[in-house]
């Protein structure tokens, strides 16, 4: 019996609930063994179950598929850690979370090697459901998964990952690193984008921009190029943010705020002609620096942004116009004329983006007010539901508040910067503040 | 400044006929100017620095010859009665010898001035050193006035500022401080330093025992000047309007009569409502002193309260040339003019349910599709609530929705507090792992 046979048999033993702990350091001085074993292991692999023996199939799978494989190889590693990432027991691969972000990076990498994204989508969200102790943690498949769908256009397929609101970031139980978390944000930004859901996308890319930092990176400047677009489309304006309306809360970090606006000149450009409101400049700024769109992969953005302001023109005029002619409707938006203004409304009024009635017979077009008022019983439900998740986010909050109060550093430090008071500093001290002591 | 003069004309050009098209163009304006603004009684309002400097004000920007060498020719028969030989010379520049010879550069009295000039200031000088050996409070406060005024009548405006705010130290009754805040208040306005201006004006207005109604007059027509400078056109219209008529012509080295009339009725109808109108400027009895002296002012103010919009843009319009040469008014003409226009035309719709716009277009001049764009404007700024109906041209108010509007507002503000807390609570956390993004390889 060679000693590849020993660790499979001690595998199959130790995997019980109680040995578990041994066989995980077992495992882990075994590292050469396996290395020095690799091409046997495919058959030590068979001889095990992944869904009884996670542990130990973790570290051999690791070790299986480092190297670079063959297209062979790789179909198999596929197939092999899709059924594992499936049916492995979470509590043991736990233990083990570097060796699982390990595999499931392979993963990424193999179908990317295959051409085949979509193959990668369903193991890694498994094995997001495996390593998240709950919902609300963040792991280092996240990126990983969103990258997959982005690529193979899956974007509905990311929703039940993406609609979880992370809080949670636990490197020990999880194994990120602050690139995944940048990573997580700019690719969740990138599907709402591709679902249309602006407001969400914009909430993603400020999370990748106000991300504690203190070197600026590639993924904020992109993120921040995103969302300088994307608020235009969705807001219809972009504030100096750094300078005017802090659109950007406070805790934005220093060396973003200084630095970001300087790389990112081309788009705030874009969006100070944007606020003019007329869409011959803002069509004549993307076609002039069309180059520096396109090398961001910016360019189908930027085309909406021009779309968005014709809505947003047309949104205007239903403000202040009860009726008003196509012709006078394409004078106004800069349209080619009242053929393609109908379209245009025709299309706002499907997407309930405005409401209104178009009389083809004297081409003229009644703007209404918005039908909704209120008193539905959906609405109802919908604010019930609203109103429920407020009360659960603030339940907790106050948890989250107890936690931090009871922390033993929070207190320790709290403890050492409260002033103590010298004998001096009671001349000035009010006298309040020895009723408060 | 002829570039300047050139663009106020074409303002005017483009404000005629916009406005209903009563004068053919540019051409047709010139003409109004020429014919209205009548420099000689216009300069026999006021005397001292602010004369020269209003005639040298229409010289610049009337843009008319004859108009031009006559202001320029009373301009320099004012300067020779005083002593500043340096806008002596500027102005005979100006003149560059169309007026003949007697309005030459008369080098002699240059001269003359200029060296008994030299002879007063070491005189002023000498003794206000002596004074100050003396440590004589009062000849020290007096030698600076002097020296002060000295500095002034020389156009050497600086140093009479200076001298002046000196004379500060020395003040010993709130009389000498009122004296020494006007003094500074005459120097900062010529100078343009508004916001010294309104520094002394407070200055001066704290001082205890100031009972000469005069004086009052004075320091409330120098705030509102100031106010008006900084384009705070309502607080500039309550002074002129509070304003005592026992100013009568006292202040008119600054600022005369007609003037408080014009400044305050424009700046009032550009700013206050129809129930402070009322109550400040038409019921003001005080007020009504200084209209009287304005009829044209007057006459538009009291149109446009009972709402005849178009004798009052007509009377506006009429006036406006003059404003445009009026030294302190001209750079706030537009600005007050359309805020003017925008009152009407709010105060227009306000009662109504329905406005026919055809009606409005003939009580305001205006054809109906410049004032649907005019009104499109007002509504998008939501100056006016209410929706055009661009194909039978009326005009419906809108009444917002309360109900409607508080549903969304809560939507809203509940679906921002969920963002905000979410962002917040993994900001905390991100923080609390100390999850921070750093420099360096070991990223990788």
């Amino acid at each position: 019996m060679d000693s590849l046979d020993a660790l499979v048999a001690q595998v199959q033993g130790f995997s019980g609930t109680d040995d578990l702990l041994h066989l995980f350091s077992l495992l882990k001085q075994s590292d050469e063994l396996l290395h020095t074993h690799a091409p046997r292991l495919q058959y030590a692999l068979s001889s095990l179950d992944p869904a009884k023996h996670s542990l130990g199939y973790l570290y051999l799978l690791e070790v299986q598929s480092s190297g670079t494989l063959s297209q062979e190889q790789s179909e198999n590693f596929l197939a092999l850690a899709s059924t594992f990432l499936n049916v492995c027991i979470a509590e043991q691969i736990c233990l083990a979370p570097e060796k699982f972000n390990m595999v499931c990076r392979r993963v990424k990498e193999q179908a990317l090697q295959l051409q085949e994204p979509l193959r990668a989508i369903l193991p890694l969200q498994a094995a997001i459901r495996k390593l998240q102790p709950s919902s609300e943690f963040l792991t280092a498949m996240h990126a990983d998964f969103l990258q997959m769908c982005l690529l193979a256009k899956c974007y509905k397929a990311s929703l039940s990952v993406l609609e979880d609101d992370i809080f949670e970031i636990d490197q020990k139980r999880t194994g990120l690193v602050p690139r995944d978390f940048l990573l997580y944000c700019y690719y969740g930004g990138m599907i709402h984008i591709g679902l249309k859901q602006f407001g969400k996308a914009l909430e993603f890319f400020q999370h990748a921009i106000t991300a504690p930092a203190t070197v600026l990176n590639a993924i904020t400047i992109a993120a921040y190029k995103k969302f300088v677009l994307v608020s235009l489309i969705q807001l219809g304006q972009f504030h100096d943010c750094f300078v005017q309306v802090p659109l950007f809360p406070k805790y934005t970090p220093p060396v973003v705020q200084r630095n970001l606006k300087s790389c990112v000149q081309d788009y705030v450009d874009l969006a100070t002609s944007y606020v003019t409101r007329n869409i011959a400049d803002v069509k004549g700024y993307i076609t002039t620096h069309e180059d520096a769109f396109k090398s961001d992969n910016n360019l189908g953005l930027a085309r909406q942004v021009i779309a968005s302001l014709y809505k947003r023109n047309i949104q205007r005029l239903t403000q202040t116009y009860l009726t008003l002619s196509l012709q006078d409707i394409a004078d106004n938006v800069q349209l080619d004329g009242p053929k393609e203004a109908e379209l245009h409304i025709l299309q706002m009024i499907q997407d309930g983006e405005i409401f209104a009635r178009i009389n083809q017979k004297d081409g003229m077009v009644s703007f209404q007010e918005d039908p909704e008022q209120y008193n539905t019983s959906a609405m109802t439900m919908r604010l019930n539901l609203e109103i429920h998740n407020i009360v659960r986010l603030a339940k907790k909050l106050t948890s989250v508040d107890e936690q931090v109060s009871c922390d033993q550093v929070y207190l320790s430090k709290i403890g050492r910067d409260r002033p103590r008071y010298e004998t001096e500093d009671f001349d000035i001290v009010p006298q309040k503040m020895y009723t408060n002591l | 400044m002829e570039g300047g003069g050139g663009e106020t004309m074409d303002e005017m050009g483009g404000g005629g006929g916009g406005a209903g098209g009563n004068r053919a163009g540019g051409g047709g304006g010139t003409g109004a100017i020429a014919e209205q603004i009548d420099v000689e009684s216009y300069a026999s309002l006021y005397t001292g620095h602010t004369k020269v400097a209003r005639l040298h004000f229409i010289a610049d920007y009337c843009n008319v010859r004859s108009v031009e060498l006559e202001a320029l020719r009373m301009a320099f028969e004012e300067i020779k009665k005083g002593e500043n030989t340096g806008l002596f010379k500027e102005c005979v520049e100006k003149i560059n010898g169309r007026l003949g010879p007697s309005h030459t550069l008369d080098q002699e009295w240059i001269d003359m001035v200029e060296r008994r000039a030299a002879q007063r200031q070491e005189k002023l000088e000498t003794e206000l050193n002596g004074y100050k050996t003396n440590l004589i409070k009062e000849s020290i406060r007096m030698g600076y006035n002097d020296l002060g005024d000295f500095h002034y009548g020389r156009g050497d405006l600086q140093h009479a500022f200076k001298c002046y705010v000196r004379t500060r130290d020395y003040c010993t009754t709130s009389k000498h401080i009122i004296s020494m805040c006007l003094n500074v208040i005459l120097v900062s306005i010529e100078l343009g330093h508004f916001v010294h201006v309104s520094n002394y004006v407070s200055k001066a207005d704290q001082t205890p025992d100031v009972q000469d109604p005069v004086v009052v007059a004075k320091l409330k027509c120098a705030a509102g000047l100031a106010y008006l400078e900084s384009k705070k056109y309502k607080l500039a219209a309550r002074k002129f309007v509070d304003t005592n008529f026992e100013l009568g012509n006292n202040y008119i080295d600054v600022i005369a009569q007609q003037d408080v009339a014009v400044y305050g009725g424009l700046c009032a109808l550009a700013s206050f409502d129809r129930a402070e109108l009322k109550s400040k400027v038409i019921d003001n009895i005080n007020f009504r002193n200084f209209l009287e002296l304005m009829p044209e002012v007057r006459e538009l103010i009291h149109d446009f309260y009972a709402s005849r919009y178009a004798s009052c843009l007509g009377y506006l319009q009429k006036l406006k040339p003059n404003l445009l040469l009026d030294i302190h008014l001209y750079d706030h003409v537009d600005t007050l003019y359309e805020q003017i226009r925008h009152r009407a035309l709010i105060q227009y719709t306000n009662p109504f349910i329905s406005v026919d716009l055809n009606t409005m277009a003939s009580a305001f001049k205006t054809s109906v599709a410049g004032l649907e764009k005019e009104l499109a404007a007002l509504i998008t700024e939501n100056q006016i609530q209410a929706r055009i109906d661009s194909h039978n041209k009326i005009l419906y108010a809108r009444h917002a929705d309360q109900r409607n509007a508080t549903f969304q507002r809560v939507l809203q503000t509940g679906s921002d507090l969920q963002r905000e807390t979410k962002a917040l609570l993994l900001r905390a956390n991100l923080m609390r792992h100390d999850f921070v993004m750093k420099g360096g390889p070991k990223q990788q």
